[in-house]
């Protein structure tokens, strides 16, 4: 890939995941499922304080324990719990910002039209709740995006979040 | 100052003071005197499965390593070194026969080869020079939990030499936990965790979750948007499959602990279909059935929803079948810990779906449960005015309701929905919190419960 194509590609995958971000911030879920690839995988698996040299930091995908290890099937259900309005812990609704930042070009794959990207970022998610709730969600991303007929979808994420003790009683926004 | 205990916990009116929910004197007190003297759940076996597998959890406030030594024994140590506290080990897990202190350097030993007990001081560097050989290793080992117990593949541990054996202890409650810790199809200890501890911190005092997960039926509102979503797993509405309707809750006064289930019953209920979601799976579930007919045969059986071993371990014996323990923190944050279990011989497609059913269920991120955790928060963060602090909590309902039960040693019953499991919880912790020994714990002939006077039967006994 040129120079030039590489930026351009850059470009549109970080206005893909402003835009995300933009409809969770403003509790646009609907919207937001729509950017899910019908066979999407979203992961956040569990961080333990283990040697340097271990490989057993992270708990595997659709094996272990986990914050999170979901498809759409129940990404969805989320997005409807929330929108019955007394699902209690999201009730009155929490402020939720995304920053997501620092995304850099892993992979590429397929032609134009219908491309598979593979991207690392930052992402730090601030929740707050009623009067003085604070949550900080703050990790690293990995994401892999088709490009489809409706344009790009999340087909899998990764949320690596820097906490082995999760300082939060409940992770009720999506990240 | 707060009050005296028998005016926080009213057991003749079933009211509980707000004071015990957010009190720090009283939270020190608890450290001491529930903490540091009950058999409490440290771990699950399949977390140290070889020899010097070791894995770091929680006693009240004190961090533990439980470790099994090179011989298989298991050991609960604290995890501070003896010379100057560092925290000895600051993985969650590993394998080690030697911990070596990052601040000095002492070492202790797992292998009984080197040293007399494992957990014993090993190695001092300049023990010859500096301390002219005069320190006594023997003397400044690792601090042990005198009390140790593996039962059906969970380890427990507790400070107090003199506490009741761990059978005593759990009294006939452990019919229950048995149903949790047993396969589906009743085969004994027939468990495996699922790898990885949901662990995380809940700004609420920590009773407010043994006492939830005891027989708190009543609170069925929080989940009406789950249920109205459904995430049972045969992908009808709800949270769960059907299961058995002669629910009850029984409490066990002299103990302390609590459950959701049934009466210990002689004949296994009609089969409901389970887990349709997936046909390999719900044909499982339907063989373990047939299985469980089999194996008891007419023998009295008990089954389970969820219950609580007093103080901080509560567990679901059905689906998601899960192991929780609140860990206290301060008065007003707790540490919530989460472990999964399945059939240890079940086949891949059945552990598969139990794992995603548990997540989407329970721990932080669980549709159910993060419901439960916004009720415990608030209600510990609206205990601590000054005025808030001085009023009372109500558990007045089914107050002289409960039922001696038969087959049970000294248990109650008590209708679906009731508070009597939860008087009963706060009764026991009143006893912990002016007992001044195990000898005022269990006065008399021994540990185990005796029975209690029956009280009038209600009329209507009502089920879910
Ligand atoms: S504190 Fe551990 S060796 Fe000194
Ligand atoms: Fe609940």
């Amino acid at each position: 890939m040129s120079n030039l194509a590489e930026i351009e590609l850059l470009h549109e995958v970080t206005q893909f995941f402003y835009h995300e971000a933009d409809l969770l911030d403003y509790r646009e879920y609907a919207e937001w499922l729509k950017l899910l690839h019908p066979e999407v995988r979203y992961f956040i698996p569990l961080v333990r304080n283990v040697p340097r040299m271990r490989d057993n930091e992270f708990t595997r995908e659709q094996q272990d324990n986990a914050w999170m290890d979901e498809g759409y099937a129940t990404l969805e259900k989320r997005v409807k719990q929330i929108l019955t309005n007394i699902h209690w812990a999201e009730e009155p609704p929490s402020r939720v910002s995304h920053l997501i930042s620092n995304t850099v070009l892993v992979q590429v794959e397929g032609e134009p039209g219908a491309r598979e990207v593979t991207t690392r970022s930052r992402v730090f998610v601030y929740q707050n709740r009623i009067d003085d709730e604070v949550n900080h969600f703050v990790g690293k991303r990995i994401d892999t995006l088709a490009e489809t007929e409706h344009g790009w979808l999340v087909k899998h994420r990764t949320v690596h979040l820097d906490q082995s003790v999760l300082l939060a009683k409940a992770l009720t926004v999506f990240i | 100052m707060p009050k005296p205990i028998d005016e926080l916990i009213v057991q003749e009116t079933g009211l509980v003071s707000r004071e015990i929910f957010v009190d720090e004197d009283l939270f020190k007190q608890e450290l001491s005197h529930v903490f540091a003297r009950a058999w409490l759940f440290v771990a699950h076996e399949d977390q140290i499965v070889k020899n010097g597998d070791y894995v770091v959890s929680k006693m009240g406030t004190d961090t533990v390593i439980v470790t099994r030594d090179m011989e298989g024994e298991v050991h609960v140590l604290l995890n501070t070194c003896t010379h100057r506290g560092m925290r000895l080990c600051r993985n969650d897990m590993g394998n080690a026969r030697t911990f070596s202190c990052p601040y000095h350097g002492w070492s202790y030993s797992m292998d009984g080869r080197i040293v007399e007990t494992p957990g014993d001081l090993a190695g001092v560097p300049g023990h010859a020079t500096y301390y002219h050989g005069e320190l006594d290793k023997k003397d400044w080992g690792l601090v042990r939990a005198p009390r140790v117990k593996v039962y059906k593949r969970t380890v427990w541990a507790s400070w107090d030499p003199d506490a009741p054996e761990f059978e005593d202890y759990l009294g006939d409650m452990r019919q229950y936990l048995d149903f949790a810790l047993d396969g589906r199809d009743g085969s004994p200890g027939n468990n495996e965790m699922i790898g990885g501890i949901l662990k995380w911190r809940v700004p609420s005092n920590w009773k407010f979750a043994p006492e939830n997960f005891i027989g708190d039926n009543y609170h069925d509102i929080s989940h009406r948007s789950v249920d109205l979503v459904g995430i049972n797993p045969s992908g009808g509405t709800g949270r769960r499959d059907e299961e058995p309707d002669e629910v009850t809750t029984l409490g066990f006064p002299k103990l302390g602990h609590g459950v959701i289930g049934e009466m210990p019953y002689f004949e296994e209920p009609e089969f409901q279909p389970q887990w349709q979601g997936n046909p390999e799976v719900a044909e499982y579930y339907r063989r373990c059935h047939e299985q469980r007919v089999e194996r008891f045969g007419d023998q009295p059986r008990v089954s389970m929803t969820v219950g609580t071993i007093f103080p901080n371990m509560s567990f679901h014996g059905r689906q998601p079948r899960t192991i929780a323990v609140f860990h206290p923190i301060s008065p007003t944050e707790m540490e919530m810990w989460r472990i999964f279990l399945v059939d240890r011989d079940a086949p891949d497609a059945v552990k598969d779906m139990a794992r995603h059913y548990h997540l989407s269920y329970s721990g932080p991120g669980g549709l159910t449960e993060s419901d439960d955790m916004e009720n415990w928060s608030y209600a510990t963060d609206s205990s601590r005015g000054e005025i808030s602090r001085s009023i009372y909590f109500n558990y007045e309902m089914g107050l002289g309701h409960a039922r001696e039960v038969p087959h049970l040693e000294g248990a109650v019953e008590n209708g679906v929905f009731t508070e009597e499991n939860a008087r009963i919880f706060y009764k026991r912790w009143a006893e912990f919190m002016k007992a001044g020994s195990w000898d005022e714990l269990h006065p008399g002939a021994g540990p185990g419960p005796d029975r209690r006077r029956a009280a009038e039967p209600t009329a209507n006994v009502e089920t879910k």
